[in-house]
């Protein structure tokens, strides 16, 4: 339970003359959710692209799974779902699944087992045959996580999940995400909306490309002095609540 | 394992959109038969004909005829003028008893009235010819029937030599009707040029490289900017996989595209293909996954799908221009320069040899060389570049 899934330490990213990270140092356990929550444009979904090795850090270390990222092999023990819905809308969910199963190295033999299971982790089950064009919004959202979840992943990294969902959905997805914790999954999620961040173990708040503060929930709003994230988000920015 | 699942997807992704795939098969064969249609009916042209010291009644006889003019010069070097200034489509010279014909042909229907003109007004003229021949020939019978006659009632022995008589006015009959000898020049091409005929192959060409260059580089852009590629690559998928994934199946699509165009081509159109049917299919394959390569290549510099057809006129445009249709002999040489960095020139010259004059594949290997050189370097371009999404 207590082994690191990710640690990054001092990491540091420029992109030419822009400097977007300064100095992160964030770690996600085994077994726990780790909310990053920061305005738009602090970097969040820079982070997540260094931990999954899309991007190069230019300086400090970004190990997951105890290995230094980049690693391409690496990325099948990772499930991401990223900001927008990324399906393809001409292919049936049933299709969707079964091509991302095969890209995350799937068998063939297993997959049958892995679609329906996770098919029915988002309730998705009676819709699998239809295709993804005639979806509503919220269930392309679940397909999406779905998708995350193939293979059973022992991390979930996931890039503002619950954006533009309705609460019912939102809680649906929580409600989901604390089970797979409960299993020792462990999961970094970025957002923005505050509220969501109570409901995560630890929360880093990333702003101006540093982690401005790191732990859990409660903690910080003690250590805040106020009731709220929101209000420690305020009062880490300098805003007089 | 994963190419494959990759072409599987992205073929099931291209056969259920209908509109585009209907795009892909039907506007090529209509475009087709259209241009068959344009090009090959045209055959009322009016002509103007310069002729260089041919018989008064050569020129009345050719003058004669439905939509031709006839202009007369002295010399041939005007005449010749006049052919390059385009004031008339041809030439006729006679030199002794032959003919010399030059055509301008850069117009095939025009030259094949001025061929099928001249021969009229050359059987006219040799008609006439003979009929005269024939009525001097018959008179001088008469008149020898007459001396006959006169002879016989005089003596026996003259016959003999009245029949040596007409004997010797045969022969110069039989000599002036001996065909005079017709040789054909062209300013442009030879006798085989039709117009459509030598479009043909670099259209056939144009089609396949216009239709997958556009569709995958859109396809390519479609997985960017959905987010599809950035979950494609969050997988332990190869960046190669995903490149050769799209190549075979737009390659299986290109042949498909390929045969159905070559098939209406030859069936519909009736255009004769010499060399082999497979060569054909094989070198346009070969210029699909170039044009492939290139639309992704391209693709990555566009943000948005109307950015990437603003590539049609820079691209594509350019590509017909320079792939012999219009001819490069005259041009200026940087302009010929720029031909050798168009794929699509090196595929008409290989597919029109085979189509027209039989060439085996094997002997086009200069060609094919050129094509899987652009094809490598795109690849390996293309392979490369996906790195600005992975950097592993």
């Amino acid at each position: 339970m207590s082994t690191t899934m990710i640690a990054l330490s001092h990491l540091a990213k420029q992109f030419g003359e822009q400097t977007v990270l300064k100095d992160i140092n964030l770690t996600v356990n085994g077994g726990e959710i780790v909310g990053l929550i920061g305005p738009s444009g602090a970097g969040k979904s820079t982070v997540i692209k260094v931990a999954l090795g899309m991007e190069v850090a230019s300086g400090g270390n970004a190990a997951v799974l105890g290995t230094t990222m980049p690693n391409r092999e690496l990325l099948g023990q990772i499930g991401y779902m990223a900001q927008t819905d990324a399906l393809y809308e001409t292919l049936t969910a049933q299709e969707n699944l079964k091509f991302f199963g095969l890209m995350k190295g799937i068998k063939t033999a297993d997959m049958n087992q892995a679609i329906s299971h996770v098919a029915q982790v988002v309730d998705l089950t009676p819709d699998l045959n239809k295709r993804v064009a005639g979806y509503s919004g919220g269930m392309k959202r679940r397909l999406s996580l779905a998708i995350a979840l193939l293979g059973d992943p022992e991390l979930l990294i996931l890039d503002e999940p619950t954006v533009g969902i309705d609460p019912a959905l939102r809680r649906q997805i929580w409600a989901e995400l604390g089970r797979l914790r409960d299993v020792g999954r462990s999961i970094l999620i970025t957002t923005h909306v505050m509220d969501e961040a109570e409901l995560a173990d630890r929360v880093a708040l990333l702003l101006d490309g540093k982690v401005m503060a790191f732990d859990r929930p409660a903690a910080l709003k003690e250590q805040y002095g106020v009731a709220t994230i929101e209000d420690v988000f305020l009062k880490a920015e300098g805003v007089e609540a | 394992m994963r190419t494959i699942a990759i072409m599987n997807r992205v073929l099931k992704e291209l056969f259920r959109d209908k509109r585009t795939l209907a795009l892909m098969f039907v506007a090529p064969i209509l475009i087709m038969l259209l241009m068959s249609v344009i090009f090959n009916t045209n055959s009322t042209t009016d002509v103007n004909v310069a002729t260089v010291s041919v018989s008064s009644k050569l020129n009345e006889e050719l003058g004669s005829l439905k939509h031709v003019t006839v202009k007369s010069y002295d010399t041939k070097a005007d005449a010749k003028h006049a052919l390059n200034q385009e004031t008339v489509d041809a030439i006729v010279q006679k030199s002794g008893k032959n003919y010399d014909l030059t055509y301008a042909n850069t117009d095939s229907s025009k030259t094949t009235a001025v061929k099928l003109a001249f021969k009229n007004a050359l059987t006219a003229t040799s008609i006439s010819q003979l009929k005269s021949a024939l009525k001097q020939s018959t008179t001088a019978v008469a008149k020898l029937q007459a001396q006959l006659a006169l002879a016989q009632k005089a003596a026996n022995g003259p016959t003999t030599s009245a029949t040596n008589h007409v004997n010797a006015v045969t022969p110069k009959t039989s000599q002036s009707n001996n065909a005079p000898k017709v040789t054909n020049h062209y300013v442009y091409g030879d006798q085989d040029t039709g117009y459509f005929a030598k479009m043909l192959p670099i259209l056939m060409g144009f089609f396949v490289f216009f239709f997958v260059f556009l569709i995958s580089g859109m396809a390519l852009l479609k997985e960017r900017t959905t987010g599809t590629l950035d979950r494609l690559l969050a997988t332990p998928v190869k960046r190669s996989s995903i490149v050769f994934g799209y190549m075979l199946s737009y390659g299986i699509l290109a042949i498909l595209q390929t045969v159905l165009i070559v098939l209406v081509t030859v069936w519909l159109l009736g255009i004769e293909v010499v060399g082999s049917l497979v060569s054909v299919v094989l070198i346009n394959l070969l210029l699909a996954l170039v044009a492939l390569a290139f639309g992704i290549l391209l693709s990555t510099f566009a943000n948005s799908e109307f950015q990437m057809m603003q590539f049609i006129p820079l691209v594509v445009v350019p590509q017909v221009f320079f792939s012999g249709i219009i001819p490069l002999d005259s041009m200026a040489d940087w302009v010929k320069d720029i031909s050798y960095i168009i794929p699509l020139k090196y595929s008409g010259d290989a597919v029109n040899e085979i189509i027209m004059r039989g060439t085996s594949i094997f002997k086009l290997g200069g060609d094919i060389a050129v094509l899987l050189g652009f094809l490598i370097v795109l690849t390996v371009l293309n392979i490369v570049g996906l790195r600005r999404y992975r950097k592993v």
